[in-house]
């Protein structure tokens, strides 16, 4: 069974269409880069997997659990999706140390003990174990995503999902969250990546998605998109042309 | 013009009861408004709409109608309300002071409801998607997330809002409750010292009110920077 499935899902903003028709599948351990021109409906793509963005028709899938469905908790199948963003959107009124253990103690059931050694162990591990008594505004961008990679990966994820996690960060901060995110790509993690970074994409990806107007334009393995221009759609060649330019 | 501020020395003690009425009053109304204000706010910016119009209609009519006049409706109406749900005989008697910590409860409430509303508002949405994600419910979302941070934003404004309530409390005199002018205000009467008294009771909210406005601009200072 695949770890994510989307059958036809579309959702409209009043009269405008932000995706239309998407299926695609995600097998356990796939690391899938979602691209695309900005405004494609990609972010929103991945927000459908985890419930953060409701979707008018079609059905998404989670380890076999339907998001859309009435009887689905989101609030379990969240606890077990894990989801970096953007902006980092690390809590700010809260040390570092109280943002990885927040939901692990209030959604889990964790003892504060508990929660406390697996946000060290996970701190260790994004090289950040002695920022822990911080506040996230003490801390650099890449700093604040590596701590956000640590707090969703405190959940124990079945499926990490990434919304450009570079994207908002300078040149020079960019490679040390990549690197974090390259070394849970080779330990097997399943992930749905959106991003702009092909290095990234050659590096680890298995598949990658191109999107344009809310539709899924390409769904093809990484060798393919990047090896054969050929073969793609006249809109990812020139999309492909554009961000490789430089 | 002869002053002899003797009077107000000799009137301590009872001043002193009146003040602690203020204080206590403020202090409860400032609480219970916060309390039930943002409660009202998060009703106000509920996706349930009949919940969401129920409660902007109670803020706006709150804001709309003079404090005067609230205190007034709250004292003649309580009592009959309440002889209408206990079937007594007689309207009960439910004392000046408590209809005035109701009244205040009530109509701060409408004005933390905004304040709160503002500051709710001004939390990043991305704040409350990565709290989803993480599984919290609407529950702890707003109880762990939000409010902490709406409340630390508009620290400054509910201030303002609690120093306004402070001098605003000095209406209850048209009930007759004493506080801190009403008890002045009854010496004053009694002694014929009214300049004396006034100036007394004005020198100590002004004094008050300056100390606390100027913590009010410390705390700015100290939150200008939000990380």
């Amino acid at each position: 069974m695949p770890m994510i499935e989307m059958h036809g899902v579309c959702k409209w903003y009043g009269d405008f269409q932000v995706l239309s028709e998407c299926s695609t599948s995600v097998e356990k351990g796939d690391v899938v880069v979602v691209c695309g021109p900005s405004g494609s409906g990609k972010s929103t793509l991945i927000k459908t997997v985890n419930g953060l963005e409701p979707f008018q028709r079609g059905e998404v899938l989670v380890d076999g659990v339907s998001v859309g469905a009435k009887g689905t908790s989101l609030s379990r199948l969240r606890a077990r999706v894990g989801m970096v963003f953007q902006h980092f959107e690390l809590f700010p009124h809260l040390t570092v140390m109280d943002n990885l253990t927040l939901a692990q103690t209030r959604v889990l059931g964790r003892t504060r003990e508990q929660a406390v050694a697996k946000g060290l162990q996970l701190l260790d591990r994004v090289g950040l174990r002695d920022q822990a008594a911080k506040h996230p505004g003490q801390l650099s961008g890449g700093q604040q995503q590596r701590v956000a990679i640590a707090r969703a990966l405190c959940m124990d994820p079945i499926v990490m999902l990434f919304d450009e996690p570079t994207s908002a960060l300078d040149p020079e901060m960019v490679s040390e969250v990549l690197d974090v995110m390259v070394g849970l790509a080779r330990e097997g993690m399943t992930m749905m990546v959106v991003t702009h970074e092909m290095g990234f994409a050659r590096k680890v990806a298995s598949r990658v998605i191109f999107m344009d107007e809310g539709t899924i334009v390409e769904d093809v393995a990484k060798d393919a998109f990047f090896g054969d221009p050929a073969q793609r759609s006249p809109r990812a060649r020139q999309f492909l042309s554009k961000i490789l330019a430089h | 013009m002869d002053l002899d501020f003797s009077v107000v020395v000799g009137a301590l003690p009872y001043l002193w009861t009146g003040f602690r009425y203020t204080v206590e009053l403020t202090a409860t109304a400032a609480a219970g408004g916060l309390f039930f204000g943002t409660l009202l706010a998060l009703a106000r910016l509920s996706s349930i709409r009949p919940l969401a119009w129920l409660a902007a209609g109670y803020v706006n009519l709150m804001r709309s109608i003079p404090l005067v006049l609230v205190i007034f409706w709250f004292f003649f109406l309580v009592p009959l309300i309440l002889q209408a749900v206990t079937g007594a005989e007689r309207p009960p008697q439910v004392g000046a002071e408590r209809t005035a910590l109701v009244t205040f409860v009530m109509f701060e409430a409408a004005f933390f409801c905004e304040i709160m509303r503002a500051g709710i508002q001004s939390i990043p949405k991305g704040q409350v998607h990565s709290a989803y994600a993480l599984g919290l419910s609407y529950g702890q979302t707003m109880r762990l997330v939000v409010l902490p941070q709406a409340f630390r934003n508009m620290l400054p404004v509910l201030l303002t809002q609690t120093i306004v309530l402070f001098q605003d409390t000095s209406l209850v005199y048209v009930i007759s409750a004493t506080d801190f002018v009403g008890a002045a205000a009854k010496v004053a009467q009694r002694d014929s010292r009214l300049v004396e008294m006034y100036l007394f009771v004005a020198t100590v909210y002004f004094v008050l009110c300056s100390a606390l406005s100027t913590l009010v601009r410390q705390v700015q200072k100290r939150f200008a920077v939000t990380p």
